[in-house]
């Protein structure tokens, strides 16, 4: 039977096994949406469609599974470039349709055309403008392949109007095979000898692991291997959650406001287990005095994160689960040696720093709610069971040294785009993908008015989402770059012009919450804890409390400001 | 380090895009670029040759690599490759100077492919080298126009 473009869309996508979409609708993509009701696929209408894409971005990293959207052309399709950049910089498998002018038009500068394809070519993983109705169906197979394989990313497929409605006979590929694309899953096993046979001789061994822990579903393997073999864990802020934050062998995030510990520990350190991390600036600090002392061993998919800023000794270009596993075994077969009686000294030098420095902060003068107590309070409430989001800046990293990750895609957050606005959508996403499980956005003042919109998304669909605002009413983490480095010039960074955050959640028929006086925290939490609703909690913190430990960016790890 | 990168891609719109856009965006340097199609239809072969330390150039090819349209990359100076490059010159010729120009024609094994009054058109076919030594040749009877392919490269059937 012959079907039209847009009746071979949505069936591909059930063959793809999509269930939920996020999208909005416009002239280009009518078609689409002329046929949506009839399909058994759920669309959640958004109010923005950068509000679309990260919402399909936290449904995928809360999921492991492809997020999916749908937007209109022109200035629905660059509306979503921040969300595909976002996910590009993350790694998140993401599939984002886009309608597009008549082919016949396109090139014209037809109304509400542009070249989307050209503009995210940077920022996507690959991308497609469908041409002719016959290569629908294998360029949707080729973009959820691309997307979910080897290092995941964002793929992008422009549909022009007219192809949308040509019709064509459906066949879904079953297989795809590209001769231009085999990603490289298995490690070759010398190599993986040489880490084994080097870990065994380390004294001072220690894990950094990153994100592709996550996308691989390597936590597991990760935590066993550390604690088989006594080798204390530090991850960047992408990778928390892939080892429990409340295991003995844990040190905190490394890097810019990395623990006192972990940052010491890889100075230290004389064998550095790199597993799916990328030597990134935030997590670096000055690069040429990274882990002076130690051998690396780097694991990555992606061939192009090895040795990109970082020398390696033995890397390893592989899926993060495949090599572990091997690492498992041939370490295993190392005979002679008393892993933890060996790694025992080195272990207490790491714990003590922990001891020395452990994550702190002081009670103010004012006498103000810390937000950092928030979330230490917000740990204990939820068990650490929460799926926690955040936005960007000061709230971001208090969320990823204060709360505790047990679990893998249990925190979610822009890591390498730093995006403000993401953290509220993507919880959104994260919730229509895991409906009975809490959802707890952690905002500030400043980010979540970026996405403020899609408090109206939540509310239609009863997505019982909470956003905690740390509202400490500044761009908080730019003014602490103006105390420390720029003379106190706090230039546009105060937000003293706010909304009443609880009027705000009222209007759109969520609850709001206001909190002032610290032991005002617990039972409010546990109100909106509790709550089916969705909620915003407005709580006025410290306005200038600042994050530390800090490396001042440039600085070696070392050289940490601390509280 | 001057490079040359033999990069095999599919030939479907927008794949020149990707390859100058990953040069461009990441600061690599282009010194010539060529396309054409190959003998396998939906295929062309870049020859791309471009300069950098050890470190550039691995990140170049790998990068390449990465891209989805990319089939193939061979970095051709490691080893025994020919190399070619074709030019066309126009340089301005009078009574007094053409013959001398004609006999660097010769010596270089060059073609003429043009003449007129104050004009010769010349083709020039060779590495770098040759066609740098040229240049310097020809500049002081005045070159009016110039024109160059960028380099083509192969891999010798014989490496030793
Ligand atoms: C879209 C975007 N614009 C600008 C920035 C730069 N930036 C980083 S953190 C920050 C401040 C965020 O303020 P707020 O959301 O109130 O968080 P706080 O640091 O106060 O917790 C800014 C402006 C950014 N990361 N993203
Ligand atoms: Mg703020």
């Amino acid at each position: 039977m012959e079907l039209t473009g847009a009746q071979i869309l949505l069936e591909s996508l059930k063959q793809e096994g999509v269930q939920h979409i996020f999208g909005f609708p416009g002239g280009a993509v009518i078609d689409i949406y002329d046929e949506l009701p009839k399909s058994s696929i759920q669309h959640f209408l958004v109010r923005h469609e950068q509000g679309a894409v990260h919402a399909a971005d936290g449904y995928a990293r809360s999921t492991g599974k492809v997020g999916v959207c749908l937007v209109t052309s022109g200035p629905g399709a660059t509306n979503t470039v921040t969300g595909i950049a976002t996910a590009y910089m993350d790694s998140i498998p993401v599939v984002i349709f886009t309608g597009q002018v008549p082919t016949a038009l396109i090139g014209n500068d037809a109304f509400q055309e542009v070249d989307i394809v050209g503009i995210t070519r940077p920022c996507t993983k690959h991308n497609y403008l469908i041409k002719d109705v016959k290569e629908l169906a294998h360029s949707i197979k080729e973009a959820f392949y691309i997307a979910a394989s080897g290092r995941p990313g964002p793929v992008l497929v422009d549909l022009p109007k007219d192809v949308m409605q040509a019709r064509t006979e459906f066949e879904y590929p079953k297989t795809i095979s590209m001769r231009s694309y085999n990603p490289n899953y298995t490690p070759n096993r010398k190599q993986v000898k040489k880490a084994a046979s080097l870990l065994s001789k380390a004294e001072r061994p220690l894990i950094y692991s990153g994100g592709g822990v996550i996308s691989s579903e390597a936590g597991e393997i990760m935590t066993r291997l550390a604690r088989r073999f006594s080798l204390p864990v530090t991850s960047t802020m992408m990778g928390l959650g892939a080892f429990p934050g409340n295991d003995p062998l844990w040190l905190g995030m490394l890097g810019m406001h990395g623990t006192y510990a972990a940052n010491m520990a890889v100075n230290n350190s004389d064998v550095l287990l790199s597993v799916g991390a990328r030597f990134d600036d935030r997590v670096t600090g000055k690069v040429n005095t990274f882990a002076p002392r130690a051998r690396i061993i780097h694991i990555d998919i992606d061939p192009t994160s090895i040795r990109k800023n970082v020398n390696v000794h033995i890397p390893i270009v592989s899926d993060c689960l495949n090599a572990l596993t091997a690492l498992e075994e041939e370490m295993g077969e190392i005979t002679g040696v008393q892993w933890e009686d060996k790694h025992s000294s080195w272990v207490k030098t790491v714990k003590g720093w922990n001891q020395e420095h452990p994550l702190q902060y002081e009670t103010g003068p004012s006498g103000k709610v810390k937000p950092q107590y928030v979330l230490e309070k917000l740990y204990e409430l939820t068990k650490g069971e929460a799926i926690i989001t955040t936005e960007v800046g000061q709230n971001q990293m208090w969320a990823a040294q204060f709360y505790k990750y047990h679990r893998p895609r249990t925190w979610i957050s822009s890591g390498g785009l730093g995006t403000m606005g993401y953290g509220f959508p993507a919880a959104i996403g994260a919730q229509v993908a895991n409906p009975g499980k809490l959802v707890i956005d952690i905002a500030g003042d400043g980010s979540i008015q970026m996405n403020i919109q899609e408090m109206a998304t939540a509310v239609c669909y009863n997505l019982p989402v909470k956003i905690i605002i740390l509202n400490n009413s500044y761009l908080g983490m730019v003014r602490q770059w103006q105390e420390l480095f720029y003379n106190k010039n706090y230039c546009a960074t105060c937000l003293d012009t706010a909304p009443d955050f609880v009027k705000l959640a009222e209007a759109y028929g969520a609850e709001g919450y206001l909190v002032e006086k610290s032991e005002d925290v617990v039972p409010v939490l546990n109100k909106v804890i509790a709550s089916p609703k969705t909620c915003i909690v407005d709580i006025k913190v410290e306005p200038e409390e600042n994050v530390y430990p800090m490396v001042p960016a440039g600085a070696s790890l070392t050289e940490m400001l601390l509280v | 380090m001057r490079h040359v990168l033999s990069v095999l891609v599919e030939n479907e719109p927008g794949v020149l895009s990707r390859v100058a856009g990953l040069f461009s965006g990441r600061g690599f340097n282009i010194d010539t670029l060529n396309v054409g199609p190959t003998l396998e239809k939906g295929v062309s072969l870049m020859t791309i040759s471009t300069h950098g330390d050890e470190q550039i150039i691995e990140q170049i090819i790998k990068q390449l690599r990465k891209l989805i349209t990319v089939i193939k990359v061979v970095d051709l100076s490691g080893t025994k490759a020919v190399e070619r490059e074709m030019v066309l010159i126009k340089v301005h010729a009078t009574d007094s100077s053409r013959a001398e120009i004609l006999r660097i024609v010769d010596i270089f094994r060059c073609k003429v492919v043009d003449v007129s009054i104050d004009e010769l058109t010349m083709e020039v076919t060779g590495d770098q080298g040759k066609i740098v030594a040229i240049v310097n040749m020809l500049q002081r009877f005045g070159i009016k126009e110039f024109a160059r392919t960028g380099t083509v490269a192969m891999k010798r059937s014989m490496q030793f």
